[in-house]
């Protein structure tokens, strides 16, 4: 019986873990072309909204996440318009978005809210997820879980193995230099922010679709924050954000198993401060190295860039 | 095509223009947002921005609104000057509330003359401390202060939700998450007979004066200044940009649970565990609205005072969503931080490759 508490805690640690991988991995190549997009709470809230309205009005899994993405990929091009376009600072206009997604997401979703929905089906490979404990953790996931680890494998190849990977680095590192040799900075940024947009509003679409099936206001609570802090934590590298990630989610999970359990005295509150709490742990024990952080972090984040410089 | 040429000065008509530009195109958008959402445009704009002010106690529930939008973004934007992004405001706001109804339900039935000054003090001490967190992280560990204030705020959220529904729970609130209500010695005298402005409005105006006298005759000032232009300037110029980090969060900390204290004192007279409807957040817009400056900051905090209670109203008289305020305040720091542009940059219309010869 211990086995198969383990196993269902396994799947929930890979739901509470997905919306953050998503989302994290999302910024990582935003912030790898040189931008930090600080939006990512709101596009994740306008994108679970969009996603859960389509699902619900459409019946459909797939409309439903094309959605999420579509409206987070729109959000960052709110973004893009004006940091890339108009040269806005980075920082003022993430946080504008982020306040914005929430009104928006608000107004967008109130006569939806506390509307149930089915979730997104569980995928059964082949009939796989019926092999006792295993079958359900590998084989019985909903579609965006596979898709993820898909999407992460495939951003770290993207960036590290491909040329194209490596101009969105150069541009990331050096705009200037980039700009010189000949490539299109604000176009490598543009499709970069867009992309990071779109990852954040499947990451939302997999919070109203999958993980708590329904709308409510604000429901990311700090998932937005909580992304980007991993993408510190990972000092921007793909398999550390896969990692950090699950490492969140584990721990979202065991506070959750904590207060079922009944057998601790702690309040809920207090259990619920953890991600919070520990994000901030987090932060501490990697940044304490600054040498380690500016040798990771794109040299060019958050500067606006400018041909004339 | 169009170009951007930067702009060899700062352009100072455009300084002053662009915030009014920004607030003219929300409107317009509001209306077309209106129109869309199926209501008569020039109905919800009048309901939503000249119906609010059409009598005494509409005047005074903006200055209700104003105070704590005034207060919080006068501390905000010392911080944003100097590159100091705290933006857990609202966790401070928090915490100022927490210390300073605290005080008022330690000495409840025994209130005397102090206890106001107290929970003022209180208030202003709490938001200190809890934005001492990011203050020490980011002066001793380097652990960037925006995430840090933004993750306290939640833990300063359930805090208050733990109190309210724990051991500061009204014992005849029939179980609802609240505290009891503040004796009468611990609740904000009220200016003006018929309306709900209370003794805050005054301090949030000593506060943006103070604030003023900061920015534009201190050495203080200055030094924030510098650090936010250059920041290895300030090593150059003798002084530590550690302690501009520290002060400007201490005191962006210390309005912040001013502004609390004051909310539970004065509009809401007991502790809930939803204080503030984001008064935190929207103070950034108004700092940014307010171009950083004391007085504009002031303006700004009225225009966003307005939009709060233009969104009650307008759901009131028309039913229109609540929501509609987040929005049209999200977009009006867009339309801001779009149209400075103009400040920083010519915009040019060239046909293309015409640029180059010319």
């Amino acid at each position: 019986m211990d086995m198969l508490i383990l196993s269902s805690v396994a799947v929930s640690i890979m739901a509470a873990s997905t919306p953050l991988l998503f989302a994290a991995m999302g910024e990582l190549v935003a912030e790898k072309s040189g931008v930090l997009n600080l939006g990512v709470e709101g596009m994740m809230l306008a994108g679970a909204v969009l996603a859960f309205i389509v699902g619900l009005e459409t019946g459909s899994g797939i409309l439903a996440i094309a959605a999420g993405a579509a409206m987070g990929a729109l959000m960052a091009a709110l973004f893009a318009v004006l940091t890339l376009g108009l040269l806005a600072n980075q920082v003022a206009t993430g946080l504008a978005l982020t306040l914005f997604g929430i009104g928006l997401s608000a107004l967008l979703g109130q006569s939806y809210v506390g509307t149930p929905i089915p979730p997104l089906p569980k995928l059964s490979v082949g009939g796989l997820s019926d092999i006792p404990l295993l079958g359900p953790v590998v084989f019985g996931q909903d579609a965006l879980v596979y898709l993820s680890f898909a999407m992460t494998a495939g951003v770290a190849y993207f960036l590290y193995r491909t040329r194209a990977g490596l101009v969105l680095r150069s541009v990331g590192e050096n705009p200037h230099a980039a700009h010189s040799i000949g490539f299109p900075v604000i176009a490598i940024r543009l499709a970069a922010v867009l992309f990071g947009g779109a990852m954040a509003g499947i990451g939302g679409a997999y919070m109203s679709l999958s993980y708590t099936p329904m709308w409510a206001e604000g429901m990311i609570a700090g998932r937005g924050w909580i992304a980007l802090a991993l993408v510190v934590f990972a000092t921007w590298r793909p398999a550390r954000i896969l990692l950090g990630a699950y490492l969140f989610g584990g721990l979202t999970i065991a506070q959750l198993h904590m207060q079922g359990s009944g057998q601790i005295e702690i309040p809920a509150q207090f259990l619920n401060m953890v991600p919070y709490l520990a994000t901030i742990v987090v932060l501490v024990l990697i940044s304490r190295d600054a040498t380690r952080i500016r040798l990771n972090a794109p040299a060019s984040i958050g500067k606006v860039f400018h041909p004339d410089g | 095509m169009i170009t951007l040429d930067r702009r060899p000065e700062t352009s100072h008509i455009w300084l002053y223009a662009t915030p009014l530009l920004a607030v003219f195109l929300t409107v317009l958008c509001g209306a077309i947002l209106f129109a869309f959402l199926g209501f008569d445009p020039a109905d919800a704009l009048h309901a939503y921005f000249i119906l609010p002010l059409a009598d005494q106690y509409g005047l005074g529930e903006l200055t209700v609104k104003a105070t704590p939008l005034a207060m919080i973004a006068v501390g905000l934007a010392l911080g944003f000057r100097a590159n100091v992004w705290n933006i857990g405001a609202e966790g401070q706001l928090t915490l100022g509330a927490i210390f300073g109804g605290g005080l008022a339900l330690a000495f409840y039935g025994q209130e005397g003359p102090l206890l106001l000054p107290a929970m003022l003090i209180g208030g202003m001490v709490g938001g200190a401390l809890w934005a001492a967190i990011p203050a020490f992280l980011r002066t001793r560990f380097n652990a960037n202060e925006i995430l840090v204030s933004l993750m306290l705020t939640y833990v300063a959220g359930l805090l208050l939700s733990y109190l309210v529904t724990g051991p500061w729970k009204d014992p005849m609130g029939f179980g609802f998450p609240q505290t009891r209500l503040f004796g009468e010695g611990a609740i904000l005298p009220i200016l003006l007979d018929g309306t709900r402005m209370h003794i805050g409005f005054p301090l949030a105006l000593v506060a943006v004066a103070a604030a003023w006298f900061i920015v534009s005759r201190s050495l203080f000032g200055f030094q924030i200044k510098v650090v936010g232009l250059t920041p290895p300037a300030a090593g150059y110029a003798g002084f530590s940009g550690r302690r501009i980090i520290w002060a400007t969060l201490m005191i962006g900390g210390a309005l912040a649970g001013l502004a609390g204290a004051i909310e539970v004192s004065g509009p809401i007279g007991q502790l809930t565990p939803s204080i503030s409807p984001g008064y935190g957040f929207t103070a950034i817009i108004v700092a940014f609205l307010g171009r950083l400056h004391p007085v504009g900051i002031l303006l700004a905090a009225l225009l966003m005072a307005l939009s709060y209670i233009g969104g009650e109203t307008a759901q009131i008289e028309l039913g229109l969503p609540v929501a509609v305020t987040g929005v049209f305040q999200g977009m009006l720091l867009f339309f801001l931080l779009a149209s400075d542009v103009l400040v920083h940059f010519r915009v040019r219309f060239r046909l293309r490759g015409a640029g180059r010869a010319a």
